[in-house]
């Protein structure tokens, strides 16, 4: 009890409280309250252009070679199975009830870290909580989709992952707006726990709506030998989004590595960050971000903080201005011991006129050869990744290219 | 047939090619000899259409079109192609599919043409990221293998390419420029190519391509002309014997 007071208390200081990072935004002018849907039985009850919107973020209704589903629909679940042994899937506030629930719900994200903290825990919709059982191998990707369908929400939401012991989970997450929204609120906390030995991939498809504000919170653990890979894409037109994942290695030999894809359309900001603390002996990280700026401002950020000597970690920041376009890449390297391995590289810049006249040379156009490279530019290997999320990564990246150019 | 007439060409403010006059008939193989600095990588980039040389006077016809205007990708699609001696690098782009972009996303069996020069391991690697000089000729051959044009430009296509894969390299030259003899019953060339039409504008510095590629004529820049012509295995002899000093006297 002393710990919801305790929290109540931070969120109430916090409610007004602006973000380090992005534009402040103004809650009020976003509702709170949605339609309370009910829980469908079946994914094909949902209607065609539900469907179609999903599917661009990678969430297949078919569920064809996915390990299981979890479907939000503004502020109500609506749909929540798992399709395998060894592998749960539940409503956030399902969740809640249950009492092991307590040692992950708020025990990495803070409360009181901004306005947005204060409101998911105030104001919470629901979220999922997707956890793989001790030694479970869940080699299709589990999808989760996060729906805003009405207009002028504030969608609130907090997540919760957690891969056991030597198991293996894979999460694709799409969020996506419905055709008709125009403006809208995404409050996202996500919370993941990669436990000794077990392997979690969490790929982050973004496709909303010109006018969305998007604040994500994210923070994550890995313990000893647990390996973390997290991969975002938006590569479509946002009023605003603002992120800044951070994840601590806090076992001997845990291994992080974050990827970004970004695309910044005229009229949107993109502040993403990635920041990584490797606090335990023989850990690994890596950050690598791609920004294309078609004419928008991108905000590329990333931080590595080691203390231990003997760890590596790398970022690599590269930025593609098209179109008038804005980027800051802003890489930080903060080594605290003698030992440590820490390097970045960042580069922006246009694209190199002798790369697009040699491939003109091979008979294709100025338009096709800029693409080529652009799509050249946005394909980055991402060891140990399903090659289903890859292909889903893929097909988000060849979509908006030709959109882009 | 190539047509080059009066050619005059500017790369900033600096006059690099002040003149130059060249024939090359349908089915001629013509050696392009010049010191450092000479101008023959600019008129090789220069004839493939890189807009940074400015053509300020002179025309180029090709195949009875003048192209001195046409841009790049134009000139590729009616049957002119380069070796590179330094292309760049192009990240995220695998030579698998720029070797398909050459065959215009054809039917092209590409591990068939990769083999052909030793370049099977290569295909699945970023374009050009991390080769080697010889790994770079032998990218930029199969490349054109795959391109297949008719009026092929070879800048210094067996500079740093080891020993052991200079005869590799010189055969596929001859093979794209239907000058190869070798698994033809006729040792004659020509003979095996009655119909041959390929034509080549090759730079050499060393060459080591001449023992491979039997050329019709040399060619020699010098200061942004031509200083000389004739044979080119001639020629070649006297630059190795006294530099092209003797070239120039020709000139004047």
């Amino acid at each position: 009890m002393h710990d919801i007071d305790e929290k109540t208390r931070k969120a109430q200081e916090a409610k007004e409280k602006k973000a380090a990072y992005g534009r402040d935004i103004d809650l009020d002018t976003y509702c709170v309250e949605g339609e309370c849907l009910a829980p469908l039985t079946g994914l094909e009850q949902l209607d065609q252009e539900d469907r179609s919107m999903m599917l661009k973020a990678g969430v297949d209704t078919t569920e064809q070679d996915r390990s299981g589903s979890y479907i939000q629909k503004d502020t109500s679940a609506i749909y929540a199975t798992s399709l395998m042994d060894g592998l749960e899937i539940l409503p956030i506030k399902e969740a809640l009830k249950l009492d092991w629930i307590n040692e992950y719900y708020w025990k990495l994200a803070d409360v009181g870290q901004d306005k947005y903290t204060a409101r998911a825990y105030t104001d919470l919709h629901n979220g999922y909580v997707i956890r793989s059982l001790p030694g479970a191998r869940v080699t299709f990707p589990v999808q989760a989709c996060l729906y805003l369908h009405q207009d002028a929400l504030s969608q609130n939401v907090h997540n919760i992952i957690i891969a056991s012991e030597d198991s293996e989970l894979h999460v694709i997450t799409g969020c996506v707006s419905g055709s008709h929204v125009v403006k809208g609120l995404h409050v996202g906390v996500s919370e993941f726990f990669v436990k000794k030995n077990a392997k979690l991939s969490f790929t982050m498809i973004h496709h909303w709506a010109e006018g969305m504000l998007v604040r994500p919170r994210s923070v994550g653990v890995v313990e000893e030998g647990g390996l973390f890979l997290n991969n975002y894409v938006c590569m479509k037109p946002v009023k605003s989004l603002q992120m800044y994942p951070a994840t601590r290695l806090i076992g001997r030999g845990a291994v992080a590595r974050f990827y970004s894809l970004l695309v910044g359309h005229p009229g949107s900001e993109l502040d993403v960050g990635g920041r990584i603390l490797l606090n335990a002996p023989e850990t690994r990280a890596e950050i690598i971000a791609r920004a294309i700026s078609n004419g928008g401002t991108i905000i590329s950020r990333g931080h590595l903080a080691g203390d231990i000597p003997g760890i590596k970690a790398h970022l690599e920041c590269r930025g593609l201005i098209l179109n008038g376009g804005d980027i800051l890449a802003i890489p930080e390297l903060h080594g605290k011991a003698e030992g440590v391995d820490m390097s970045h590289e960042a580069a922006v810049g246009k694209i190199n006129q002798d790369e697009i006249l040699y491939l003109m040379s091979r008979g294709l156009s100025e338009d096709e050869a800029t693409a080529t490279i652009v799509r050249g530019f946005m394909s980055v290997e991402i060891p140990g990744l399903p090659p289903d999320l890859k292909n889903q990564i893929d097909m988000a990246v060849a979509q908006t290219n030709q959109e882009v150019m | 047939m190539l047509r080059i007439e009066g050619l005059q060409v500017k790369l900033g403010d600096r006059e690099i090619l002040k003149g130059v006059d060249m024939e090359i008939g349908e089915g001629e193989v013509h050696i392009l000899f010049g010191p450092n600095g000479s101008g023959k990588t600019s008129l090789l980039m220069t004839l493939m259409g890189y807009p940074q040389y400015r053509v300020t006077a002179g025309k180029i016809v090709f195949k009875g079109i003048d192209i001195t205007h046409m841009p790049v990708h134009e000139r590729a699609q009616l049957g002119m192609g380069m070796s590179y001696q330094r292309p760049p690098t192009i990240h995220g782009l695998k030579t698998r599919d720029m070797v398909s972009i050459c065959a215009g996303n054809g039917e092209q069996n590409v591990e068939a043409l990769a083999s052909q020069v030793n370049m099977g391991d290569f295909l699945d690697r970023d374009l050009n990221a991390g080769f080697s000089g010889g790994e770079i000729k032998r990218s930029e051959l199969l490349q054109l293998m795959a391109q297949n044009p008719d009026l092929l430009l070879f800048d210094e296509p067996e500079s740093g390419v080891d020993m052991e894969n200079i005869a590799l390299i010189g055969n596929a030259i001859a093979a794209l420029l239907e000058r190869n003899s070798s698994g033809l019953s006729s040792s004659c060339r020509k003979k095996a190519h009655p119909d041959r039409r390929k034509m080549g504008l090759i730079i050499t510095h060393t060459g080591y391509i001449l023992n491979y590629v039997p050329a019709d004529r040399g060619q020699v820049l010098f200061e942004g002309v031509i200083a000389c012509r004739g044979n080119p295995q001639e020629i070649f002899q006297t630059i190795s014997r006294s530099g092209y000093q003797e070239c120039i006297e020709c000139m004047t």
